[in-house]
């Protein structure tokens, strides 16, 4: 049993709770918040016992990053879970929703087990694993929903495939709607976007690269969203990235029940950061045009987007010291997802409440879990931030095992000082 | 002889694509080219500037024309010139570009010219050698010798690039070779027509400056150069085009069609043709109006001229 913390003097922002506001948090024996916000002074505090005088820095709930890639198991070179949860303790991410993109793929009960073992054992940030939708990412095939939920899956999704068969979506939505299971769809169509590697445009001709239009990610929102009419399940679009797909979205916000998610590199870059061919801004789905990026942040903006995602995706460097177009895709980024978003709050593009907001409590939401909150009696999951602290992104200082990071050399400002999981300081930086 | 060895300064280390060079750059290459088209005619084709220097050819993708021309360039150039054969090299067992590129680097060559199926590979490849990289053609980004010796050519016979009128003509999507016109008659001056169906055209290609058409009479019309562009075949599997015969109907280069085009219209093709696909086989044999063959022998005089002014 650890001692009872106190913290004073800390800029709180709890969106589920509403509060944003000076204050203090109290955590008892047990981990778990005793109390919070600005009725917490030095006054409640026994005498004798110490508090952590914040002097104004930011606490935040902790981070529920919807979108992180580890190589565990199969691709461990690239990313474990130990090395994941380092990486994500430095960027106050405390709970990750793990794609099932590894070898073996995440499709059956008995790897589920393994995975939530490793995933307790090795990592000490909530790990909230989620299973493929169909058995080895075939676009055929159903898996287990009910089952695997029962083991402890979150939601189910092909991660960077997408179920193209318009037959299996409508049949996965019948069954995720009896048993209440989450489809989580990255929106790509596969034949508009085949061989593509940036977006399509100028700079796809310049560069003489193949293009991937943004049809091809609004053709599978607009096919879902008309599936989901009749279909009614848990529905949530892993990423969007351009001005089109949002048009779809605010058409339909109001008529059927859907999420949508953004990757912080697609809220953040666009694609001229690709300059000279560089691999690590090889995403999906790709870095699209200014345009796109500023309706992007409008959105989120409007709550026409709810979460934003780090899109972590460990590659090693042999993976991305290819041509551009055999270089794998995806880039690094669950430590830098809080810094990056902070440059949206530093530009006056985003509240920074929005931004916690869509950082904690809006994917707990849609994820049904009671994490990303600051309530009295959870778990005390947080993370403490100087929002000012200017810093430059170097590779060689990440803590992810792989160092592809978009945003090598980037000047951001604000910095993780110290996260906490269930009471316990886990990082210092 | 007019070649000198005075150093000419090049503002790049490698050749990677005309978008690099400045207009100086251009000049100082073509100048050069120049001096070479005379020696290339006489009966000793051979000087030593080049020599104890070594030159890599590093063909990833078939290559007739090209590796030839760069092959010969050096040679005349008194280079050591050597031509990987990938079919038969590490390269086929799994190495990766930067592991051959290590390899040959530790080989100290002077010169690599490389041509590889992906865009952006010469980049890559100058980032891990300490010789000079020359673009032999990357995927459909950019062919810079090609619309060097395609300029020279047209400047050999029309004395000018500037204010003249030039369409090209074809599979503009995935050619490098559309590519590195586009910029270079820009930056010299021309008015640059780009003609291609819809399919066959980059998007926001309007965006580098140029006229887009996709009727092939209205693109040509008025024009003083008509570049025609090869037709890949495997375009045809994947549907980008219903079949050769319409292809031929509408874009192929016909007396009909090139009669929109300037009396004195020159016809150019960097080749292989496909023959009563993209060209009518009269016209490309035309010796009047075809200079098809004029641009494979100025090739050689710009790649010697390149390899001489990277070659430090």
């Amino acid at each position: 049993m650890m001692k009872k913390k106190y913290f004073l003097n800390a800029h709180i922002i709890d969106p589920k709770n509403s509060l944003d506001e000076v204050g203090g948090l109290i955590i008892n024996e047990n981990g778990k918040i005793d109390a919070v916000g600005k009725k917490v002074n030095k006054n409640n505090i026994p005498s004798r016992e110490k508090y952590i005088d914040l002097g104004n820095k930011h606490l935040f709930p902790g981070i529920v990053d919807m979108r992180v890639f580890v190589g565990e198991p199969g691709y461990e070179y690239k990313e474990n879970f130990k090395t994941l949860s380092n990486a994500a303790l430095s960027g106050g991410v405390t709970s990750a929703v793990t794609m099932p993109n590894t070898s073996p793929i995440i499709d059956n009960v008995s790897i589920v087990d393994f995975l939530k073992r490793r995933g307790r054992d090795k990592s000490k940030i909530n790990i909230y694993p989620t299973a493929s939708l169909t058995k080895n990412l075939e676009g055929k095939n159903m898996t287990e929903f009910g089952l695997l939920q029962k083991k402890g899956i979150i939601g189910f999704t092909d991660g960077i495939k997408t179920i193209q068969n318009s037959r299996l979506m409508s049949r996965i939505m019948r069954s995720a709607f009896d048993l209440g299971s989450l489809v989580m769809q990255h929106a790509e169509d596969i034949d508009l976007a085949e061989n593509g590697t940036v977006n399509d445009g100028i700079i796809s001709t310049k560069l003489g690269l193949q293009g991937i239009t943004e049809l091809a990610e609004k053709i599978i929102i607009e096919r879902d969203l008309s599936l989901l009419e009749d279909f009614n399940c848990r529905y949530h679009i892993s990423q969007i990235s351009s001005a089109k797909s949002i048009d779809v979205i605010k058409k339909r916000k109001n008529e059927v029940n859907f999420t949508t998610g953004v990757s912080i590199n697609n809220l953040s870059l666009n694609e001229n950061d690709i300059g000279d061919f560089r691999t690590f801004l090889k995403l999906s789905p790709p870095l699209r045009t200014e345009d796109d990026r500023l309706s992007l942040v409008e959105a989120l903006n409007k709550n026409l987007i709810d979460v934003i995602v780090s899109d972590h995706k460990p590659e090693d460097e042999e993976s991305k010291r290819l041509t551009f177009a055999q270089a794998a895709t995806g880039a690094s980024g669950v430590e830098t997802l809080l810094p990056l978003a902070l440059e949206l709050y530093h530009n006056e593009s985003v509240k920074l409440f929005k931004i916690i907001e869509t950082l904690t409590s809006n994917p707990a939401k849609i994820l049904n879990i009671d994490k990303g909150n600051l309530s009295i009696g959870n778990d005390a999951d947080f993370c403490v931030v100087d929002i000012n602290k200017p810093w430059i992104v170097k590779k060689e200082k990440l803590i992810s095992k792989s160092k592809n990071t978009s945003i090598e050399n980037k000047k951001l400002q604000g910095k993780v000082l110290n996260t906490y999981i269930k009471g316990e300081e886990l990082y210092k930086l | 002889m007019a070649i000198s060895n005075k150093a000419i300064k090049i503002s790049q280390k490698h050749l990677l694509g005309i978008q690099d060079l400045s207009i100086k750059d251009i000049n100082y290459i073509l100048n050069e080219a120049k001096n070479f088209i005379t020696l290339n005619k006489s009966k000793s084709k051979k000087i030593d500037i080049l020599r104890g220097k070594t030159q890599i050819n590093l063909f990833f993708e078939p290559s007739t024309r090209t590796q030839s021309s760069f092959e010969l360039a050096g040679k005349r150039l008194g280079a050591d010139v050597m031509s990987m054969n990938i079919t038969n090299s590490a390269i086929k067992k799994g190495e990766t570009l930067i592991d051959t590129a290590m390899t040959l680097n530790a080989m100290h060559p002077d010169i690599i010219v490389i041509r590889h199926q992906d865009s952006g590979a010469c980049n890559l490849l100058s980032q891990k050698v300490n010789c000079a990289v020359l673009n032999a053609g990357d995927g459909r980004r950019e062919h810079p010798t090609q619309a060097l010796l395609d300029a020279l050519t047209i400047i050999d016979r029309k004395k000018k690039i500037e204010g003249l009128k030039i369409a090209i003509c074809g599979d503009i999507l995935h050619s490098r070779v559309a590519r590195s016109n586009i910029y270079l008659l820009n930056m010299l001056g021309a008015e640059v027509n780009i003609i291609a169906p819809s399919n066959l055209m980059p998007r926001d290609l309007d965006k580098l400056g140029i006229n887009q058409f996709t009727d092939m009479k209205k693109g040509v019309t008025n024009c003083d150069i008509v570049m025609m562009l090869r037709l890949q075949n495997e375009r045809m599997s994947s549907s980008f085009l219903s079949s050769n015969r319409e292809y031929y109907e509408y874009y192929g280069l016909t007396p009909d069609k090139l009669n929109f085009a300037k009396d004195d219209a020159l016809i150019m093709h960097p080749g292989p043709m496909n023959r009563g696909i993209e060209i009518d086989t009269k016209l490309a044999d035309d010796m009047n109006k075809s200079v098809i063959k004029e641009q494979v022998e100025l090739g050689v005089a710009v790649r010697m001229a390149c390899l001489k002014l990277f070659c430090e």
